[in-house]
């Protein structure tokens, strides 16, 4: 479990990040949402040692990051920019963060098979492209075989299928009981893989919830309703707090009752239903939603550099 | 996947200081810029030491005009060889700040101190060997190849070093041994200084971490703060120069003492003290500092 309470960190006059509290907790895929330049890297430095918070502390499983005795094998990390010397070759760079724990090599050329880089692994690493340094740097996460992960922008620049490997991996870890705490800057991609999310915006805790509770909390469930006796059961379906808009003749949309009351009301009238969707706001519009205050009160640079997945 | 509870030779996993050395052991050994530095340091160091023995051996020969160190004169190599082994100290830490592998040394090994202590530790060890043997070889085949020629007629040279007379007269064969007064003390002395250089590389890029300007802090140090002290006015100058860190240095490295020089041993200490201080210059930064 990883935990911040009232993480500071500031530079000079800027304040990267701002009184952030949260938890991690075990189990899940958690995601760190937040624009560019919201002060997500830093918190990671932060959480793992590298930085020194201003103010505040963070814990991994209870203790600083610094006092754990085995730091790889608690926590796996991949840092944003690629933190590998471009001279050394995949597998000696992975032998040399082993050796500071006593891992084996045996592990080592484990972890190089997980990442699907064993053909290259005598290769030097300054030649490898941008999705090969990042299954080198989940390889050396994964060298301890860590209960928890934490992962920054892992999908930055990779191309679909380097994407699509990591969220399977992302899925699989997390399926196996392990906490993995993964930052992007793309809701759509959080939207795929993380259950609860930690939004920040301009170094400040916006949101600390479940993907879930977010898209309810913005604007509520839509269920898509068509049946050819639509202006019947619109009539029906009428009541306070229920609206219900229409963009074709048998199509309407309804907000305010649930897919199985509609369907009920639909039955008891004996009105044959075509389609019943229950919709999903988008994460997207959650995210938006919800950094609208940060961005709005803040430097138009942060709304500049927030960038909208698609 | 697998879980690891404890490493392959049944020991419990996590960071010892003895762990951190040999991690950093591996990362030394397994770059190429390691090798090529090291092996053009041995080149030069061996083989301008025999080249410049051969040459003035010859010049000796020739015009009879004696050359009263001449240990010295086969560890002259040393000069040279400095740059690069300089150049290693620096690399070494500061190609980790350049590639940003520095994040994930100090991830694998949080407290600092181990780290700055494992890598100083890896590069006494690794170029203290090497540098004494390129040291032993610069010398006996320099003074191997002395030995070949005689002192040309006609001069009669008397050599009094600190009480230790030689005398060369003519047709005296050239080359002293390792016996001879101060030569085994200076072999081991060119192996110390280039060491220190080292080190002194390795402290300066713990507190600049940019490649280019630790290099230049170092060679400034070496090379540049001599010819500035230069300026001084002549009654300080000599006071000043025999403690900067080239002069103190490589007082080590001759069998006859310079006047203008401290002794061999007490310039390798003024130079470790030098070496000592931005090594723990270094530290204190390695500790305050963001990675």
């Amino acid at each position: 479990m990883i935990e911040a309470v009232g993480l500071t960190k500031r530079y000079g006059e800027k304040l990267a990040v701002d009184d952030l509290s949260f938890m991690v907790q075990p189990g899940v895929v958690t995601g760190f949402l937040g624009p560019n330049g919201s002060g997500k890297s830093t918190t990671m430095r932060m959480l793992l040692g590298l930085d020194r918070p201003t103010s505040g502390g963070a814990t991994i499983n209870g203790r600083p990051y610094e006092q754990l005795r085995a730091p790889l094998c608690e926590v796996g990390a991949l840092l944003e920019a690629r933190a590998i010397h471009t001279g050394r070759s995949a597998r000696n760079h992975l032998v040399a963060l082993a050796a500071t724990h006593g891992i084996g090599k045996r592990r080592v050329d484990e972890v190089l098979d997980l990442v699907g880089l064993s053909h290259v692994a005598g290769k030097r690493a300054g030649g490898f492209s941008l999705g090969m340094g990042q299954r080198l740097g989940i390889a050396s996460a994964l060298l301890g075989d860590p209960h928890t992960l934490i992962l920054d922008e892992p999908v930055n620049g990779l191309d679909p299928e380097g994407i699509l490997w990591i969220r399977n991996l992302l899925r699989a870890l997390a399926a196996e009981g392990r906490t993995v705490f993964v930052s992007s800057h793309l809701m759509s991609e959080m939207a795929l893989t993380a259950t609860h999310l930690i939004v920040v915006g301009q170094g400040r805790l916006i949101a600390d919830a479940s993907v879930a509770e977010l898209t309810a909390a913005s604007g509520g469930a839509v269920v898509r309703v068509r049946t050819e006796e639509a202006p019947r059961l619109r009539e029906l379906l009428a009541a306070d707090g229920v609206d219900v808009t229409s963009t074709e003749r048998d199509l309407f949309t309804v907000t305010g009752l649930s897919s199985t009351q509609i369907g009920k009301v639909a039955a008891e009238a004996r009105i044959a239903l075509i389609e019943l969707t229950p919709q999903q706001a988008s994460l997207e519009e959650a995210f938006m939603e919800l950094t609208r205050d940060a961005v709005e009160f803040g430097t138009p640079m942060a709304a500049t550099t927030m960038e909208v997945a698609r | 996947m697998s879980v690891i509870a404890a490493s392959e030779s049944g020991q419990r996993l996590g960071v010892t200081q003895l762990r951190v050395i040999n991690s950093e052991w591996v990362k030394f050994r397994s770059l190429r810029s390691t090798w090529w530095s090291v092996g053009i340091a041995l080149l030069i160091a061996m083989g301008l030491g025999v080249l410049f023995s051969a040459l003035r051996g010859h010049d000796m020969s020739v015009h009879g005009d004696i050359e009263p160190d001449q240990t010295a004169l086969s560890l002259r190599g040393f000069y040279l060889a400095q740059l690069a082994v300089g150049v290693l100290g620096v690399l070494f830490v500061t190609g980790e700040y350049s590639t940003g592998m520095v994040r994930a040394t100090l991830a694998a090994a949080p407290k600092r101190v181990p780290v700055w202590v494992a890598k100083a530790a890896v590069f006494t060890a690794a170029l203290f060997v090497v540098s004494l043997a390129a040291s032993f070889i610069a010398f006996l085949g320099g003074q191997a190849l002395l030995h070949t020629y005689h002192l040309s007629g006609g001069g009669k040279f008397i050599v009094n070093n600190g009480g230790n007379v030689t005398t060369w007269g003519p047709d005296s064969v050239l080359g002293v041994s390792l016996g001879s007064p101060g030569a085994l003390r200076a072999v081991f002395g060119a192996a110390l200084y280039i060491v220190g250089v080292g080190l002194l590389g390795m402290g300066c890029g713990w507190i600049i971490r940019n490649t280019g300007g630790a290099i230049a802090a170092l060679f400034g140090l070496l090379l540049v703060l001599p010819l500035l002290a230069q300026a001084l006015p002549s009654s300080l100058q000599d006071h000043v120069s025999k403690y900067l860190p080239l002069l103190a240095g490589t007082a080590g490295m001759s069998t006859i003492r310079d006047t203008n020089q401290l002794g061999p041993w007490a310039g390798l200490g003024v130079f470790a003290l030098y070496v000592v201080a931005a090594l723990l210059a270094g530290v204190v930064v390695l500790r305050r500092r963001d990675a």
